[in-house]
């Protein structure tokens, strides 16, 4: 089954789950700058880490033949102390040049903060500035509709961001039509207890217009399954779905997004 | 696109097992001693919503486990979320 995978942690996952990717079609690989179960304790841990994404990455993906991009960013959780976070900011220019890297992201909101949502805006500038698309993770829970309305707020007011370069990640019911009403992109993330099932994505993909919907598995070091989106695939067949429907929403959805990004090739 | 019986037939087991395990759990909770706190509230709360006949109930149910403040928090004292509202 075709697809791409626009949303996994691998950092956080063993080489195993790359020859799996490979095994059950993956055509592509994204890797958003995330939070690592632990606050660095400074920025030049981060500049490590984008060493990883951006170097190390890309090189174990390879190795069974899977293109590796990623995205960068200082995490909503981190982004809490201002101060600490903009002095990993001053960083991420270091990066953007080099050839794997989408855009900004996972930017957003985690308890929805002031801090949090000064940080949040400056990365949006910083996206604007360079022309890069965003990538933007939502709040876990009873935050995720608090946060998203925030974003949605902060977003509204960068009159010149084009929203088609937008995605907000981790929707769920209740958030999926608040951001696809507003002209942005919708990630739907397949991810135990905290986020969606395959079955309440198909839900989301047959009740909305899917054309600016994504299905990721954001799979990192908690309980996650690198396969989860090949296998919502599989559940969209039993449920009647047509391979060209399929492939749309695992293969050309992303690709059209992704495609809006100057680095984004496909062998 | 499937019928209703075809749903059933994909989901109904599942559907089943799930809500036995969430009797279970209520079960289980008010078996054990001391006090419940606003998680299990936040819970009963949205079990009514189970048997609208509404279209549109997982978008209710998690719209009543949500935070419907609208001002941003001053500063954040924890880095998790609980899954459902305090207060």
């Amino acid at each position: 089954m075709k697809y791409i995978e626009p949303h996994a942690h691998m950092v956080s996952r063993t080489t195993d789950d790359y020859e799996k990717l490979a095994l059950a079609g993956c055509a592509a690989l994204c890797e958003p700058a995330f939070w690592a179960g632990f606050d660095r304790s400074s920025p030049a841990g981060f500049h490590d880490y984008y060493r990883q994404l951006t170097e190390y990455e890309p090189k174990r993906a390879a190795r069974y033949g899977i293109p590796h991009f990623c995205w960068l960013c200082i995490n909503p959780k981190e982004a809490e102390d201002a101060g600490f976070a903009r002095e990993v900011m001053a960083i991420i220019p270091e990066f953007l040049d080099k050839p794997t890297v989408l855009g900004i992201g996972e930017i957003g909101l985690n308890k929805n903060t002031k801090s949090e949502l000064a940080i949040f805006e400056e990365h949006v500038q910083m996206a604007l500035d360079r022309d890069l698309p965003i990538l933007i993770h939502t709040p876990h829970l009873e935050d995720k509709l608090k946060g998203t309305r925030l974003i949605l707020d902060a977003l509204g007011s960068f009159p010149k961001l084009d929203r088609g370069k937008v995605i907000i990640d981790h929707v769920e019911e209740h958030t999926v039509n608040l951001v696809l009403e507003q002209g942005y992109w919708a990630g739907m993330t397949l991810y135990p207890e905290s986020k969606c099932t395959p079955n309440r994505a198909i839900d989301m993909l047959e009740t909305t217009d899917s054309d600016r919907l994504w299905l990721n598995s954001a799979c990192d070091w908690g309980v996650s399954d690198p396969l989860a989106v090949v296998k919502c695939g599989f559940e969209m067949k039993r449920r009647k779905h047509t391979p060209e429907q399929i492939e749309k929403v695992l293969y050309d959805n992303p690709r059209r997004f992704l495609s809006q990004s100057k680095n984004f090739k496909l062998p | 696109m499937p019928s209703k019986k075809d749903i059933l037939d994909l989901h109904f087991m599942d559907a089943r097992y799930k809500l036995i395990d969430l009797a279970a759990f209520l079960d289980r909770v008010e078996r054990h001693p001391g006090e419940a706190d606003f998680r299990l509230e936040g819970l009963k709360k949205a079990l009514p919503i189970l048997l609208s006949d509404q279209p549109g109930r997982a978008k209710a149910v998690l719209e009543a486990l949500s935070d419907h403040s609208t001002s941003p928090a001053e500063k954040a004292t924890i880095q998790y979320a609980y899954g459902a509202p305090q207060g």
